[in-house]
């Protein structure tokens, strides 16, 4: 009798939930006609390993929205928010969620690079919606297999390293390096961008990898002290570069560190503990700095601060903050350009978004490639305590940096997906 | 009795099975869709996953959380072999062999997981379950040869042929139902066969069933061998459904998330799965849209709770709940 009884709720239970959410469709209803809101899709991490810094990619995306009072070539934008844990399953989930439920037009996001690669063969499947990419790097999302509506304005983690490797194989010096580095497509891409001028020039670089989410890094540590390396190169990201930094420091490592681009970042540098004293002088290349000397830039840190200091944002957006930012502007160029029109299945809106030139908030031109992919500047940055307070300070940029760091692109694929396996150093 | 519960079970894969067309009259176009596909659709990949684990539990009183990992075996083995997966590992073969080699991977893990956990019963089985489980979690992830680590391997977009197409969300739907209906009475024959009572013996007295001359080991390896075979086709599914299949989808959180679906849905028939599965897939979908972007996390985990401690046997100990009630109240 149970089971009877059972069933019969079992019904009721999913007419009830179905009820529910009828209810809650009749609410969203679609934005179909041209003056209706455009609907602006965000999707970024809230949970997990990089929550901070999605945190900071919605205040940054907040602020801009805020300034343009949420209007663009006099359509008003709805923003929709949505979180992801840096899992390419829960992010193709709330995708599907954002563009079928609460039917968006545009996607801005994700975060990590895995997501971004699932989000990209999701783009494909779709037909009249764009995916502007957020802040994930991996390099293979736009540059092999490419999807025609998948934009990245923000740079890739081996655009990130350009004149890195030179600057320590030829500045400093150093002729033999460790490298830590998580083990997933970003790191890989990171590495592989380091490795790709280091290596050309005669260096030498072991590889310690570790898997995203990795919290104990005693005995790679171990390892890498007891090494000829003249200097480590750290490239984590989230919890996993502070605890590799906590530990290095507790261990009493002494070695120059030079830094992948989301270590030297305020994610990191405003967290307590004693990994701070060991990052003062890292070097690291990257998309942003905390202090550039451009005019554009200091106006978004300070308006920044003024909108978030005090509602718990960081001394300076986030790298993560800036991505997002940058691919915002991209988005809010092209529909000023079309007059947010994205009917005839966003054609024109497409077109706008590949031909569109920007500035992002570092000051750096921006402009896309034939995949879609942005060719921007890049900053070689030193950490410096300036009034009591750790920054990154850049001090020197390379301009129009590419998705293959000026090689040929032929030649640059021939070289392989970046990899564990396949880290760059060739000869 | 029996043939009332077939007959309500019949009644309710019925319903389903109109609901698509249903929910088309009353939604707008794309809501239906996102229903169809990303709601019932997924809730019944993630429910054929944990009527895996409430069979094991049901019939045989071993709660395995092994299950979704073992999902993972056979998404893998279809993603490593099928045609058209990117990065292409082994490649070469078509779905219509993929698939069914997926489900035999699937089927030998459950029997390698049952084997090695054989002599284990209660919290003990629970933790050898979960270190075989995370033990492959870990291996994925790290091995890029065969898995391609974190990222893992995309573009498995399931068969197509003229008029059906996997991709197209209603021939999903009704894909992942019969398949779901298929085990689903299967596992209620298999239990009334001669080898589920055997398994109900074990569960009561296994002192007692091998004093009867049955071999207690075997039944119980192949009790995971059968779960493992309904696993594998919800990984199956997962894995078509996800466009591919990566380290996550086999992870801590979603191990429990399918221990989640069976206890709050209720451990004491199949239909729990599939119950558990639509509340769990519903609130993880809109807890963000209801409740604070940053906390809907902390929703959830209170449904869940609220759940648990009004009904400890799940959503389906409350209807028997409020029929015991109503009838007390009419005497």
């Amino acid at each position: 009798m149970t089971i009877k009884i059972s069933r019969r709720v079992m019904l009721l239970g999913s007419a009830g939930l179905a009820a529910g959410g009828l209810a809650a469709g009749r609410i969203a209803a679609p934005a179909i006609a041209q003056n209706a809101p455009i609907r602006l899709g965000g999707l970024t991490t809230l949970e997990g390993p990089f929550a901070t810094g999605g945190q900071d990619a919605y205040r940054c995306i907040q602020m801009e929205l805020e300034r343009i009072n949420h209007t663009v070539g006099g359509r008003k934008i709805e923003f929709v928010r949505e979180s992801s844990n840096a899992q390419a399953d829960v992010a193709l989930a709330r995708a599907r969620k954002l563009v079928e439920q609460d039917n968006v037009d545009i996607i801005l996001g994700p975060l990590s690079g895995a997501e971004g690669i699932a989000l990209r063969d999701y783009s494909r499947t779709l037909s009249g919606k764009t995916i502007v990419n957020g802040s994930s790097g991996a390099s293979d999302t736009t540059l092999r297999n490419p999807s025609p509506n998948f934009f990245r304005f923000s740079t890739d983690g081996t655009q990130w390293m350009a004149g890195l490797g030179r600057h320590v194989y030829q500045t400093l010096g150093i002729r033999e390096v460790a490298v830590t580095a998580g083990d997933y497509a970003f790191p890989y891409a990171q590495v592989f961008g380091f490795n790709l001028e280091f290596c050309r020039l005669g260096g030498r670089a072991t590889h310690y990898w570790a898997p995203l989410g990795t919290t104990d890094f005693t005995s790679q540590i171990a390892q890498i002290n007891r090494s000829n390396a003249g200097a480590i190169v750290v490239v984590h990201g989230g919890t996993d570069g502070l605890a590799f930094m906590t530990q290095y420091a507790q261990a009493g490592g002494n070695k120059p560190l030079i830094g992948g681009s989301i270590m030297a970042d305020q994610t990191m540098l405003s967290a307590r503990g004693p990994h701070r004293r060991v990052m003062i002088g890292m070097i690291s290349g990257g998309p942003i700095a905390d202090v550039i000397d451009d005019p554009t830039w200091r106006d978004f840190v300070e308006r920044y601060r003024k909108r978030w200091l005090n509602e718990g944002g960081f001394q300076s957006p986030s790298i993560h903050g800036v991505n997002y930012t940058t691919n915002l502007y991209g988005i809010l160029h092209a529909l000023k350009a079309v007059d947010g029109d994205l009917s005839n299945n966003q054609a024109a809106f497409q077109q706008a978004l590949a031909k569109a030139e920007i500035t992002a908030p570092t000051g750096a031109t921006v402009k896309l490639d034939h995949n879609r992919q942005a060719i921007s500047d890049i900053f070689l940055n030193r950490i410096e305590e300036r009034q009591g307070n750790a920054q990154v300070v850049a001090f020197d940029r390379a301009r129009a940096i590419n998705q293959t760091l000026g090689m040929p692109e032929e030649q640059f694929l021939k070289l392989g997906a970046p990899s564990r396996d396949n880290p760059g150093c060739v000869a | 009795m029996r043939s009332a519960a077939a007959t309500w079970s019949l009644l309710g894969v019925l319903a389903l099975l109109a609901l698509p067309w249903l929910l088309a009259q009353v939604l707008p176009a794309g809501q239906a869709q996102f229903w169809t596909a990303n709601i019932l659709g997924r809730a019944i990949v993630f429910g054929i996953i944990a009527m895996s684990l409430t069979f094991l539990a049901t019939y045989g009183g071993f709660v395995s959380l092994a299950q979704m990992m073992i999902a993972g075996v056979a998404g893998y083995v279809l993603a490593i072999f099928v045609d058209g997966a990117v990065p292409r590992i082994v490649g070469g073969l078509g779905y219509s062999l993929a698939v069914p080699l997926g489900l035999v991977a699937a089927t030998a893990m459950g029997l390698l997981v049952g084997a090695i956990s054989v002599r284990t019963r209660d919290i003990y089985l629970l933790m050898i379950t979960l270190a075989l489980a995370m033990g492959v979690f870990r291996f994925v992830e790290t091995n890029i040869a065969w898995f391609n680590g974190y990222e893992g391997i995309r573009n498995v977009v399931g068969p197509a042929m003229p008029g059906f197409d996997v991709r197209d969300p209603m021939v999903f739907y009704h894909v992942a139902l019969g398949t779901a209906a298929l085990l689903y009475f299967g596992v209620l024959y298999l239990v009334r066969s001669p080898f589920g009572l055997v398994l109900q013996g074990i569960r009561d007295n296994p002192r007692r069933v091998a004093a009867l001359g049955y071999s207690v080991a075997l039944h119980r390896i192949a009790a995971f061998g059968v779960a493992g075979f309904i696993a594998g086709c919800g990984g199956t599914l997962s894995t078509i459904y996800n466009i591919g299949i990566s380290p996550g989808t086999i992870g801590l959180g979603a191990t429990v998330n399918v221990l989640i679906m069976s206890v709050i849905g209720g451990l004491g028939h199949p239909v729990g799965a599939f119950i558990g599965s639509l509340i769990f897939t519903v609130f993880d979908t809109f807890a963000a849209t209801i409740y604070d972007r940053d906390r809907f996390n902390t929703l959830i985990g209170l449904v869940f709770l609220v759940i648990v401690l009004v009904s400890p046997d799940g959503a389906i100990g409350i209807g028997a709940r409020l029929r015991r009630l109503l009838a007390a109240g009419r005497r």
